[in-house]
């Protein structure tokens, strides 16, 4: 296993590494934004989502084992994906000591060069919404075991919906760059889907905003309550 | 035409540098813009005063020796276009422009515009090659190439090594340049034998040296004077990746 | 002083068998022991390098750019050819051979062209091999075309910069020697003299362009691959950094320089714009074949080029070579241009131009279909004018391109002074008076790959066990502080008048008199006013900087004085040789119809000067050639 770690040491590997962890990322917004979307058809089946999260696996795993699992899958590939994010940010930083006096970019998009800023974003919501939805600390009337409750009071306060507003047009941003992005870092590049890697991470991209951005706009116009 | 230019000035490497500003009363449209550092040096030495020093040599594009940023711009404003076929015509009576050099930690400042590229030789020297002594090449009719595999590796062969791809990257990278020869010669038949190989010193030497990291700006491509693809870094990517998970212990 | 050529004895094909043969080789083991040095980086020195380092050798490679990929031959466009006979045409390698002793309108040397020739073969198989990327047919074997005239299909290419590929094939493997450490390489570094120690080159001095450090590197050879000299006229086709440094150092120190006169004018450049112009740019002669050219019947006609009446036009070269007519040869399309001109009947805002119009050949094909064959060309045509050369006609002008000249070298490719090699373009040995297109590309490699490597070892062996000689030694102390004085002197001048000014003046001086068509008069001038000029240049340039550190002024300073001396033998050479042949044309020597008449009788040899210090004639010496297997004929293209 030296070898991985000495592999690891590559900027370019790390950029697999973001790749790939990436793309898990991805997955798990994709089924997150899926199961929430549960919330139209009504609190009992929201609930009963939720709590079937917990038994999945069963019988072989136990009460909430499948569910650490991936939990724990997930911080690993977050903590590996802003890991290498840093370290290249780093090299970067270092690889151009003096900035021009004047600064003329030709093709970069906007999406490309907020990537890190739109990551901090990202990750600050992350945390705001772990501790506002899943350990309820910073929820003005968590109830434990029922997360429609949870959601749908949370998102009434519409300082909160905004912040959840922005924090996913900051994805869809990180998702439209970092999905393309993806398959170049991976080489990904055979000519007869290369055209397509850009529509894909456009469409998802704006299939994840749209899909998150409608539950506090729900809520807040009264469709769901 | 009037012009006036804002001409990053450094004695040397351990000098810090600085912006100077110069008029240009009488710029002719059809001069190309080394010409018009020429007419700025010959000024300057009438004068007394030291003379810009910047990269030249073919004047036609295609040594890769000159290369300055303009206006922000690695070789200024025109697609597919080296600073020395850049013609004033393209500017209008009463322009400012800022011209310095590329900049990055792997490309020092020797002089003024004049910077030290040696970093990309050395990439070569580590792999960007087929192993072939003078005179124990077999008959050059014996390998057929499929013409698009030619031709798309002469499309990354066209690479003048002239480092705006480095300048114009906002990391300054390399991959650009460095994936045009893992590229060339990964493609052809001819360097199939030594081609993981390749791909493992070659970007082993490029992350030794100064340069940053891809993060799939596509700069580099915008600013290419040969219009190199980003599709060669990807290629490189893939290669990378699959020379390291074919051989994991490999450290020749 | 004897000219020794060195050729072995035998029939034409068997020579460089049997010299192979004879020659004396050093062993694997020994080959370690020895030091060579090469000077440039182009394919020649590049491909010498990159072959001795393989051999065992060890090699200091110096180069003026700041990588060896940038040499000049990067900018060769055509292609190379070689006696493969791929295209079952009828190619041989005595078809190659003959050729290029015909083209080189006999005054070069049977058993080196057929050499030539021979290993032409061994390049493209070599070149392939190291992956350069050669035009292909949809079989995925190489593809051919005629090329410069030549009646069968011989020359390769790759696209429109076969010079950039094959020479990044031999800086390729290059890398691949510096990479071992066979090979060290001292890029942005300037050969500035040559050490010779009782007659033997032992090693070369050279300056450090970014510190301006003076350094002493000793070799037991030592190979000048340093290009031609056409920038001796500021105006050329050639790269700015192309100097005559290296090779007129060693001239200096004795070794002989052959046929300076032999230059070679490219027909199809884009004319200069105006004074400030600072280099020109060739387009590829291949245009000919499409384009018609043209000026207006009469002198002094300030129309643009759609407002002249077809009856008012002279196609000139089609009027008078009925047979070839737009497709003479490099030298005759180039002086009927120059004629044109001087008849004030030339083109364009300086007149100093020619039409190459393409009007009839897009009525006749369809834009589209020259679009396909000289897109690129029209593209780069319109990128340096502003103007869009499918709605106007091009406008060309003739421009030195390629020297035939250079130093002295026996059939080993050594000058006379032992130890001290010349291969690519800075010999003489191959083109004659002309060279042919494609063949410039074919020679470097050749000389580099192929030819040098083998005889350096029959020198080597001889001297097996010298070791190197200090760079304490009086004669290096002495060289360097020549270099040292030089320099000094040009930065303390102090004048009023910049380097470029004087290369300028120095440049039109040499076109106008000895350009694409020379005579007396004006040869005598020239050797009149070329040491007045440089007279000037020490007593009024101005050199600021200092020289301790990364000076471009100064580089070009010593390059300009150079070139002066050089520009007075090519004067010289050229006031000597009465005769036209090749790329001299003497106007006292032509046929009634205009042509180079030559003089086999009386000028059937190398001119092979030597120079005898600043101020002091030269001695020339003469190499008689002896044509047994091509029997000189008269050119005619009518």
């Amino acid at each position: 296993m030296a070898w991985l770690v000495d592999f690891y040491r590559s900027p370019l590997a790390k950029k697999a590494v973001m790749a790939v962890t990436g793309v898990m990322l991805f997955g798990f917004v994709i089924g997150h934004m899926a199961g929430n979307a549960k919330m139209y058809l009504g609190a009992e089946v929201f609930n009963h989502y939720a709590e079937g999260l917990r038994t999945l696996g069963a019988p072989l795993l136990g009460h909430g084992q499948a569910l650490w699992i991936a939990r724990i899958g997930l911080l690993g590939a977050v903590l590996l994906h802003i890991w290498s994010a840093w370290q290249l940010t780093l090299l970067n930083r270092r690889a151009r000591p003096t900035a021009y006096v004047r600064r003329d970019l030709i093709n970069a998009t906007y999406a490309s060069r907020t990537m890190r800023w739109g990551g901090v974003i990202i990750l600050l919501f992350v945390v705001y919404h772990l501790l506002h939805l899943t350990f309820g600390s910073v929820h003005p009337s968590f109830e434990q075991g029922n997360p429609y409750h949870n959601v749908v009071s949370g998102l009434q306060n519409p300082w909160v919906s905004a912040f959840y507003i922005v924090a996913n047009l900051a994805l869809a941003f990180h998702l439209y760059h970092g999905l393309w992005s993806m398959f170049q870092s991976l080489g990904w590049n055979h000519p007869s889907y290369k055209s397509a890697r850009r529509i894909f991470a456009s469409v998802f991209a704006v299939l994840v905003a749209a899909g998150n951005i409608s539950f506090p706009l729900a809520v807040l116009a009264g469709i769901v309550k | 035409m009037k012009l006036t230019l804002n001409v990053w000035r450094q004695d040397g490497p351990g000098d810090s540098g600085r912006m100077v500003r110069y008029e240009m009363p009488d710029v002719n449209p059809d001069m190309s813009f080394l010409e018009m550092l020429d007419l700025l040096n010959e000024g300057l030495i009438e004068k007394g005063e030291e003379p810009v020093s910047f990269d030249h040599d073919c004047r036609e594009g295609i040594c890769g020796a000159c290369g300055v940023m303009i206006d922000g711009r690695a070789h200024g404003p025109l697609p597919g276009t080296t600073t020395c076929q850049l013609h004033m015509r393209h500017y209008k009576d009463g322009d400012e422009l800022t011209i310095e050099p590329w900049r990055s930690a792997a490309f020092p400042v020797v002089k003024d515009l004049v910077v030290d590229r040696a970093a990309f030789d050395r990439i070569i020297e580590a792999g960007g090659y087929v192993s072939v002594n003078t005179g124990s090449a077999p008959d050059a009719n014996l390998t057929p190439v499929p013409k698009d595999v030619a031709d798309n590796a002469f499309d990354a062969a066209t690479c003048i090594g002239c480092g705006a791809c480095v300048a114009q990257c906002p990391n300054g990278a390399a991959q650009l340049f460095t994936s045009a020869k893992v590229s060339h010669l990964g493609l052809l038949p001819q360097g199939q034998t030594e081609r993981w190989r390749r791909v493992r010193h070659m970007v082993a030497t490029m992350e030794d040296e100064a340069f940053g990291s891809c993060t799939n700006f596509t700069e580099c491509e915008a600013a290419c004077p040969k219009g190199i693809s980003i599709d060669f870094i990807a290629q490189m990517n893939r290669d990378f990746v699959r020379a390291r998970f074919r051989d994991p212990e490999a450290d020749d | 002083m004897e000219l020794d050529a060195k050729i072995p004895s035998g029939p034409i094909h068997e020579k460089w068998d049997r010299h192979r043969f004879d020659m004396k080789l050093v062993n694997p083991a020994n080959k370690r022991k020895f030091d060579v040095i090469v000077v440039g980086s182009g394919l020649a020195g590049a491909s010498a390098s990159a072959t001795l380092a393989e051999l065992g050798y060890n090699v200091k490679c110096f180069c003026f750019q700041d990588s060896p990929r940038r040499a000049h031959s990067i900018a060769a466009q055509g292609g190379i050819n070689a006696a493969k006979n791929y295209q079952n045409d009828g190619d041989s390698v005595f078809r190659l051979f003959y050729d290029t002793v015909k083209g080189g309108d006999f005054r070069s040397r049977e058993a080196n062209v057929h050499r030539l020739a021979q290993v032409s073969v061994n390049i493209i198989d070599q070149a392939v091999a190291q992956g350069v990327p050669f035009a292909r047919e949809y079989s995925g074997l190489l593809d051919n075309r005629s090329f410069g005239g030549a009646q069968v299909s011989r020359t390769f290419y790759a696209r429109g910069q076969t010079g950039q590929q094959l020479l990044l094939g031999a800086y390729q493997a290059l890398a691949r020697q510096i990479g071992t450490g066979k090979v060290r390489m001292f890029p942005r570094t300037e050969m500035l003299d040559i050490v010779v120690i009782d007659g033997q080159a032992r090693g070369i001095i050279t300056r450090d362009l970014v510190t301006g450090k003076l350094e002493r590197h000793a070799g037991d050879a030592v190979v000048l691959a340093t290009g031609g000299y056409s920038n001796v006229f500021y105006l050329s086709t050639n790269a700015k950094g192309c100097n005559v440094t290296a090779v007129w150092r060693a001239a200096r120190r004795g070794a002989l320089f052959a046929n300076p006169c032999y230059t070679q004018i490219h027909p199809t450049c884009i004319p200069a714009s105006g004074d400030y112009q600072s280099k020109l740019t060739l387009m590829s002669e291949s245009l000919r074949n499409d384009g018609r050219i043209w000026v207006p019947q009469k002198p002094g006609d300030d129309r643009v080029a759609g407002q002249i009446p077809e009856g008012e036009r002279d196609y000139y070269l089609e009027r008078r070579y009925p047979a070839f007519g737009n497709l003479v040869p490099r030298d005759v399309a180039s002086r009927n241009a120059k004629n044109m001109v001087d008849e004030k009947r030339g083109v364009g805002p300086t007149k100093i131009g020619v039409y190459l119009d393409f009007k009839d050949a897009i009525g006749r094909d369809g834009k589209n279909a020259i679009e396909a064959r000289y897109g690129n060309l029209f593209e780069m045509y319109e990128r340096i004018t502003g103007e869009d050369p499918y709605s106007a006609p091009m406008r060309i002008y003739p421009a030195p391109h390629y020297t035939m000249g250079g130093l002295w070298v026996d059939y080993n490719l050594m000058t006379n002074i032992p130890g001290l090699y010349a291969i690519g373009e800075a010999n003489f040995s191959d083109h004659g008076a002309n060279r042919l297109g494609a063949s410039a590309l074919m020679q470097g490699l050749a000389d580099g790959y192929f030819v040098l490597p083998y005889t350096i070892g029959d020198h080597l062996a001889r001297h097996l066990g010298e070791g190197l000689v200090s760079t304490d030694d009086a004669a290096f102390q002495a060289a360097e502080e020549g270099v040292h004085r030089r320099t000094e002197r040009l930065l303390g001048i102090d004048g009023s008048r910049t380097v470029d000014s004087f290369h300028r003046e120095l440049g039109r001086l040499c076109w106008e008199n000895c350009g694409m068509s020379r005579n007396r008069a004006g040869l005598e001038a020239a050797v009149a006013r070329i040491p007045e000029l440089k007279e000037e240049f020490e007593n009024d340039v101005k050199v600021l900087g200092s020289a301790e550190s990364f000076n471009q002024s100064l580089e070009k300073a010593g390059r300009l004085e150079d070139f002066f001396e050089l520009a007075e033998l090519m004067c010289y050479d050229a006031l000597e040789r009465r005769e036209s042949c090749g790329g001299h044309f003497r106007e006292e020597h032509q046929t009634e119809d205009g042509e180079a008449l030559r003089d086999d009788e009386n000028f059937q040899y190398v001119a092979a000067w030597e120079f005898k210090g600043q101020g002091e004639t030269p001695t020339l010496h003469k190499e008689p050639l002896e044509f047994e297997y091509v029997k000189p004929s008269q050119r005619s293209y009518k």
